[in-house]
């Protein structure tokens, strides 16, 4: 459904971030992205609904190079949760009418509960939600655009164990309903709990077999968690 | 002596001031003393050369196209001014100078247009150069805001992105809150006329003898023609920037993190 296919990224600067990678992220799967800090995991993760164009290589969305689609209605259909909540300033219907500004009542009320949030949340402030519910808020506002695949980057490391457990369980059902979602995380555990498929990443390239089995090992991965 | 001359006496005189900030300086040991008095000097050479070009532009026989080309020089300094000031702005040169252009030829197609004042260097320099100073001004602060909020704020802009919003309507929150900053100064400035201070035009017309009445209707018009210089400066500087800082396919690019 979406690939990546020998995508690489330099800066301006000279710097590689990522040097041929290929990756395919399928309906109804979670796709683990793993790594090392600084691997280019979150890189990758920009280059799926275009907040980055890669420097070569093609990005592909049903076959279609994403260079050749309008990239709004590319992000409304590739959605993005970011590592930390971020949350718009004003209630959570706010926040939700940023996605979908036609929503109805029951529209919103339904996606919060399919993110285990109630309706009575909609009328809080916000950025005084607790870190759990702030990042399922988020998924929620992402969920409305109504996307196929959601690109969800490292969402649980700054949550505790519960809301982290929450956060997980909703992209398995996002993924059991047919959506694909490619999950970035140094963790793992958490990778090997989640991941249907699980790639790699090392030094902004795709590990090869020792590679990746030093990092499962372990070897290379000082923050593991 | 005429009326509104001080002499070289009365500029001698004005040094006891200075020669009072000299001595708390002294004092308090605020090591400022050099400072004061090299922008002393500083301004008196300034003065005294802008003094004898002057002359050239705003004799009664000289061709108003000297005028023109006074301003013209004017709006290209303060683009420079506006990127010295700004040097974190991507292309505040251009934006700046395209600004102070846009200010002097609006304001002065009233002024003159409305036959407000005569067409002559003695009002067009001056007025064009209030309209500037004050335009510069807020230019530099609406520029530097807006990458300092779409700087700090990245994170916000690109969920709004990523929601499927064009650039205008993710950058809209964070340039709205800029260029409020920006012009707030000049409305409290506007509001406050009168009641806390005198402003310059009109200091200087009572000063030169002009009756209270005609001070004031003067220096009311200037400060709507300064209010609404400012709106347009900060609009054509703030407009501009921020599609600058955006891709044509609705990307942020890579800001500098604005010197504070």
């Amino acid at each position: 459904m979406l690939t990546f296919e020998g995508v690489s990224v330099t800066t301006d600067d000279g710097a590689e971030l990522l040097r041929s990678v290929d990756v395919v992220v399928r309906h109804g799967a979670i796709t683990v992205l793993a790594g090392p800090s600084g691997a280019g995991k979150s890189t990758l993760l920009r280059l799926g609904n275009r907040l980055m164009v890669p420097t070569s290589g093609r990005v592909r969305f049903h076959d279609v190079d994403v260079a050749d689609l309008d990239p709004r209605e590319l992000r409304r259909r590739v959605g993005m949760v970011f590592q930390r909540p971020v949350v718009f300033p004003g209630t959570v219907r706010d926040n939700l009418l940023v996605a979908d500004p036609t929503a109805t009542e029951d529209r919103l009320s339904e996606v919060l509960v399919s993110c285990s949030l109630g309706p009575a949340v909609l009328d809080r402030v916000a950025d005084q939600l607790s870190g759990g519910e702030a990042q399922r808020a988020c998924i929620a506002r992402t969920l409305l655009t109504g996307p196929e695949v959601v690109l969800m980057d490292e969402p649980t490391s700054s949550l505790d164990p519960s809301s982290r457990r929450s956060v997980e369980h909703l992209a398995r059902g996002l993924a059991d309903d047919g959506l694909g979602v490619l999950w970035v995380t140094h963790d793992l555990v958490q990778a090997h709990r989640l991941g249907d498929e699980l790639v790699v990443l090392v030094e902004g390239r795709n590990a090869d077999d020792d590679e990746t089995a030093a990092y499962l090992a372990g070897e290379d991965d000082e923050e593991a968690g | 002596m005429s009326e509104t001359s001080i002499g070289w006496a009365g500029l001698a005189a004005s040094l006891v001031l200075v020669a009072i900030a000299v001595a708390v300086s002294g004092w308090q040991r605020l090591r400022l003393s050099r400072s004061i008095l090299w922008a002393c000097a500083r301004a008196a050479a300034q003065l005294a050369l802008v003094g004898v070009a002057l002359r050239l532009v705003l004799d009664p026989g000289a061709p108003v196209a000297w005028a023109f080309v006074w301003v013209a020089v004017m709006v290209v300094f303060s683009g420079a001014t506006i990127r010295n000031r700004a040097r974190e702005v991507p292309g505040i040169f251009g934006l700046g100078t395209a600004a102070m252009l846009t200010v002097v030829v609006v304001s002065l197609a009233v002024i003159l247009g409305f036959g407000m004042f005569p067409v002559e260097g003695r009002t067009i320099v001056p007025l064009a150069g209030m309209m500037i100073g004050n335009s510069m001004t807020a230019s530099v602060l609406v520029g530097r805001r807006i990458v300092g909020e779409l700087s700090d704020k990245r994170l916000e802009v690109e969920a709004r992105l990523a929601l499927g919003q064009p650039w205008p309507e993710a950058a809209r929150p964070y340039v709205r809150s800029a260029l409020r900053t920006a012009l707030v100064p000049q409305v409290e400035s506007t509001k406050a006329v009168g009641l806390v201070f005198l402003p310059g035009a009109m200091t200087g017309l009572v000063l030169a003898g002009t009756n209270a009445a005609d001070a004031v209707t003067i220096q009311l018009a200037i400060m709507y023609l300064i209010l609404g210089s400012v709106a347009t400066s900060i609009t054509v500087v703030g407009l501009g920037l921020t599609r600058r800082l955006f891709t044509a396919d609705h990307r942020l690019r890579v800001l500098a993190r604005p010197v504070r």
